[in-house]
């Protein structure tokens, strides 16, 4: 039965959480037995998945500095997960001291978690919201009065899309973001698919298993579905590619084979 | 910075190349490789002095193994891979030109020094994580809490303060909670709910689906329903409500609840109620009116084989003579009275009495047997009159007439019925009262005409369906003209031209007489001022119109006829208004006022058919009538050769009373000259009839008397 619109979502620690997941997979401890129980298991089927978080993070790096560089000093970070390390506000501030920075999640400890961070960071703030209701994030009180939408922003989908399914419609929540923002911001994604992972599917399809499992289903994206994301948006060059070939520091002949599951990409509104 | 090639710089950096080549791809840094051997450069540094140092410095081993843990090198094997490449190459790299044992030993007790380092920091890291994330869990945890709370405080007060009633059950039908509204309207308390179960609330009124749809729910077959249902108060009385019952199911989609809605809707219903029994039943005698007659009867006609109805449609005889000579209210006491005789008639079930509107009243009843019951029902109704009705201390005699009609359901619509029904009883009726009829087809079809021009009278009037005739009235003396009788027609869509005598007993009935009494006259009038205009040589031509006896009795007739002959500018002298006998039999000073007035201002009055009542000569005198119109009956003995001689006796002795009495004689009827000739010798002033001219339109009138005139 669906849960009614009134009641909070329970915290329920004996459920995995892919946020906490994520930061398991990154080496941290923000996480319990449950999540790292449904990690090992993610791993038994894709030993290398830590290394595509990895890439993620590096991605998005790579992404936000590329953003202050353009001139962006404002960043809205929707499913921000468990903060660890290289955080969107540590990266985008050492880039450009006084960047504004919005995390948003909707999951309760994270969240939770975001803000004990966050404390005494200035010019950063939390939202618990969801990604499906993009007006309740545009109208919450961190969004006001950090982000100004008048001018350009970058809008973070690192690793969020491919946990909402088909059925809830993420096109046109992201559409319905898109239309909030003002000319010349990025909207920067990165998306699970089959597409680079250095296993046959059969078995990848293992890890998506897990996940189903748990109630969070991952949903592989082709590059076409992942691209259409980018409606209304010019993609930055070299577009929508394996996540270290999206302008890379180093060779990305260096980086290990897992990384290159999945894909990357910066869009800009015109 | 440029190292000198292979200088102890190069080789520094070459120590920290080859060392973050070797942890790299274990660390989970999102810095790139060359980034990340900057981080260990410094630390390599350490490890360099270290090495070389006079004194062995446990902290620098510490500090480097630390340092791993926070550039994110968790993994145990980047700990492993960092203390394989200090055995291997720090003393290669970064001894110099040191004693070889000496370093080999510096560097192990370095890599022991950076092993419990490392140990410390990632135990640290751990414990503040997991404190973190705990404390993060907790934190939204009490924040749940609290929205959950507050949430269901809001929800608790919505419960409690809801207008409605709210219960809620387990799927045994136990009640667990119960709402103040729901309290109020069992007038229960909240002890006295606990622990009921719902499956005890039955009632008599339970539609027959309740208890399935509620079986339906509880095994969870079924969401929700909605129904109308009874419950019974501690006091016995009834509760009604709209009740809604909703299956709740838990976060698994088990059934686990079940949640009743309910609104008290007893006083709607207990309106409804009244207001549907007022809406079927006559306010004056309590008895079901014609709506609720009419549901019944078309259930009858609609009921199954084998199943029959019969149909009493009673009107009681000279009802309105007692309306009008005691008054209405003790017309409807007897009324009253006359409905208890009535419901007293029809008690067997599948039988009832209704109403229909004024002193009509019909029974109706219902089953197998009605060819044998329906006339024993007209039998006791008849009974049930026969005892006088005292009201205001006279004795009433009330008399009927039925109409009875039986047949088998399935076979007639209800208003078929009851105008079957209808015309029997006017046969009844005019068959001499106080009996009933039984219904046949044939004397339905001469009496339907009658119905239907009863009922197209009044659009008939508006559309201007009726038309005048004019008969002359010739003067016996000099055969001139001298005026005309106006006789009215209606040119009816379907029957044609239609004499008075179809028509004005039924516009009598249903007081249409009035309206239409009063065009005649304006018609009339009008008419014979157009004669005089055209014709002003001769002498007056009078216009005749006759007035039925509700014309007579209606307040306006005076004040009518004044208005009319003074719009149409005509002398009262021209007007002679033609009243019959039989409407002044026994008239009372009070009736014949008006026709006095009238008189006074000059309008003659003709008693009409005279001769055919009960003519009380002596009466003659004391009406304000100057003409006496005889019947035509008694000229038709005259048409024969040689006339009846007592005929000729009548018309003389009633011709010279008349005169005696100053009244002037117009005779009717008249066919043939011989007629003609013999009335005028017995001293008859004015004529009319086919030997003269039929009725026709008005201006074959005007041309008789202008031949008359010129010739």
């Amino acid at each position: 039965m669906e849960r009614p619109a009134w009641a909070p979502r329970s915290i329920d620690i004996s459920v995995p959480s892919v946020s906490r997941m994520y930061d398991f997979y990154l080496g941290g401890s923000h996480n319990f037995e449950v999540d790292r129980e449904a990690a090992r298991k993610a791993m038994e089927f894709m030993p290398g998945l830590p290394k595509v978080m990895q890439a993620n993070r590096a991605f998005m790096r790579r992404a936000v500095r590329f953003a202050a560089a353009e001139g962006i000093d404002q960043f809205l970070d929707i499913g921000s997960g468990i903060p660890t390390f290289g955080n969107v506000h540590e990266v985008a501030q050492a880039a450009r001291p006084g960047a504004h920075v919005v995390y948003v999640d909707h999951d309760p400890v994270a969240v939770a978690h975001s803000q004990a961070v966050l404390k005494d960071v200035e010019n950063a703030g939390v939202v618990a919201a969801d990604l499906l209701k993009p007006q309740e994030i545009l109208a919450s009180a961190p969004v006001q009065e950090l982000i100004d939408l008048k001018r350009p922003v970058a809008l973070l989908l690192v690793a969020i899309l491919h946990f909402v399914e088909d059925a809830d419609d993420p096109y046109s929540a992201v559409a319905e973001l898109r239309d909030a923002l003002a000319p010349g911001s990025l909207l920067v994604v990165t998306h699970a698919a089959f597409e680079g992972i250095p296993l046959p599917q059969e078995q990848a399809e293992g890890t998506v298993g897990v996940y189903k499992n748990i109630r969070n289903p991952l949903i592989m994206r082709t590059r076409e579905q992942i691209a259409r994301f980018f409606e209304g948006y010019d993609m930055v060059e070299p577009g929508l590619v394996p996540m270290p070939d999206w302008r890379p520091d180093t060779a990305p002949e260096d980086e290990d084979p897992y990384s290159f599951s999945g894909l990357g990409g910066v869009g800009r509104t015109a | 910075m440029t190292a000198e090639p292979d200088g102890p710089e190069d080789r520094l950096r070459r120590f920290a190349t080859i060392w973050s080549r070797a942890v790299f791809p274990v660390t989970s840094t999102s810095l790139t490789r060359p980034e990340f051997e900057e981080q260990l450069l410094p630390l390599a540094g350490r490890l360099s002095d270290a090495l070389r140092a006079r004194t062995f410095e446990a902290e620098a081993g510490h500090t480097v193994g630390a340092a791993l843990v926070a550039a994110h090198c968790t993994d145990p094997e980047a700990l492993s891979r960092a203390l394989d490449c200090v055995d291997a190459y720090l003393v290669l790299y970064c001894g110099e030109d040191g004693h070889q044992e000496t370093l080999r030993n510096r560097s192990a007790r370095l890599q022991h020094a950076m092993a419990a380092g490392y140990a410390r920091a990632l135990r640290e890291r751990t414990l503040t994580e997991q404190q973190a994330i705990s404390q993060a869990a907790l934190t939204a945890r009490s924040a749940v809490a609290e929205a959950l709370h507050d949430s269901e405080a809001r929800f608790r007060a919505v419960f409690e303060g809801a207008a409605i009633g709210i219960g809620i059950a387990d799927l045994d039908g136990n009640m667990l909670q119960a709402n103040g509204a729901l309290l109020r309207m069992f007038g229960g308390t909240a002890q006295s709910m606990r622990g009921r179960r719902v499956t005890e609330w039955t009632h008599p009124e339970d539609a027959p689906q309740v208890w399935r749809l509620y079986d339906e729910l509880v095994s969870g077959e079924r969401e929700h329903y909605h129904v109308e249902k009874a419950f019974y108060r501690p006091d016995g009385t009834a509760l009604w409500t709209n009740l809604t019952v909703s299956l709740l199911r838990d976060a698994d989609g088990e059934p686990q609840y079940q949640l009743a809605l309910m609104e008290d809707t007893t006083e709607r219903r207990l309106l409804n109620l009244r207001l549907r029994y007022e809406a079927t039943h006559d306010a004056l005698t309590g008895l079901p009116n014609r709506t609720l007659f009419f549901e019944r009867l078309e259930k009858a006609l609609a009921a199954g084989q084998g199943q029959r109805f019969g149909l009493c449609y009673l009107d009681l005889d000279g009802f309105k003579t007692i309306n009008d000579s005691l008054g209405h209210a003790a017309g409807d006491r007897l009324l009253v009275e006359v409905a208890d005789r009535l419901q007293s008639c029809a008690t067997a079930p599948g039988e009832m009495v209704a109403r229909l509107g004024g002193d009509e009243f019909v029974a109706l009843t219902t089953g197998p047997d009605t060819e044998r019951e329906v006339e024993e029902l007209a039998g006791r109704i008849m009974n049930a009159l026969v005892t006088p009705i005292s009201i205001d201390g006279r004795e009433l005699t009330v008399r009927g007439s039925i109409g009875v009609v039986e047949g088998p359901a399935g076979v007639r619509g209800a208003a078929d019925v009851l105008r079957s029904a209808d015309i029997t009883m006017y046969r009844a009726k005019s068959a001499g009262g106080n009996r009933f009829e039984l219904a046949d087809p044939e004397a339905d079809a001469r009496a339907i005409t009658r119905h239907g021009l009863t009922t197209a009278l009044p659009a008939a009037l508006d559309r201007g369906e009726f038309f005048i005739e004019y008969q002359p009235l010739v003067h016996l003396g000099d055969g001139s003209v001298r005026g005309a009788e106006a006789l009215v027609r209606w040119l009816h869509p379907q029957h044609g031209v239609l004499g008075p005598d179809r028509f004005i007993p039924l516009a009598e009935h249903t007081g249409l007489i009035v309206p239409l009494g009063r065009w005649v006259l304006e018609q009339s009038v009008r008419q014979a001022r157009t004669w005089q205009q055209r014709h002003p040589g001769g002498g007056p031509l009078r216009v005749n119109v006759n007035l039925s006896p509700c014309q007579l009795t209606h307040p306006g007739l005076v004040q009518d006829t004044v208005d009319i002959l003074e719009r149409e500018g005509l002398a009262a002298e021209a007007l002679c208004l033609e009243v019959t006998e039989s409407a002044l039999i026994g008239a009372d000073d009070d009736l014949l006022k008006p026709l006095r007035r009238l008189a006074e201002m000059g309008v003659d009055i003709a008693l009409d058919d005279f001769g055919t009542g009960y003519s009380n000569l002596a009466n003659l005198r004391r009406l304000p009538v100057s003409i006496l119109k005889l019947d035509r009956s008694f000229t038709q003995g005259m048409q024969q050769f040689p006339a009846d001689p007592v005929d000729l006796k009548i018309v003389e002795g009633i011709v010279s009373l008349a005169h005696s009495l100053d009244l002037a004689v117009t005779v009717e009827g008249v066919e043939t000259g011989a007629q003609a000739e013999q009335l005028r010798i017995l001293g008859c002033d004015t004529a009319q009839g086919w030997y003269y001219a039929r009725p026709g339109p008005p201006d074959r009138l005007h041309d008789l008397a202008l031949v008359d005139a010129t010739g």
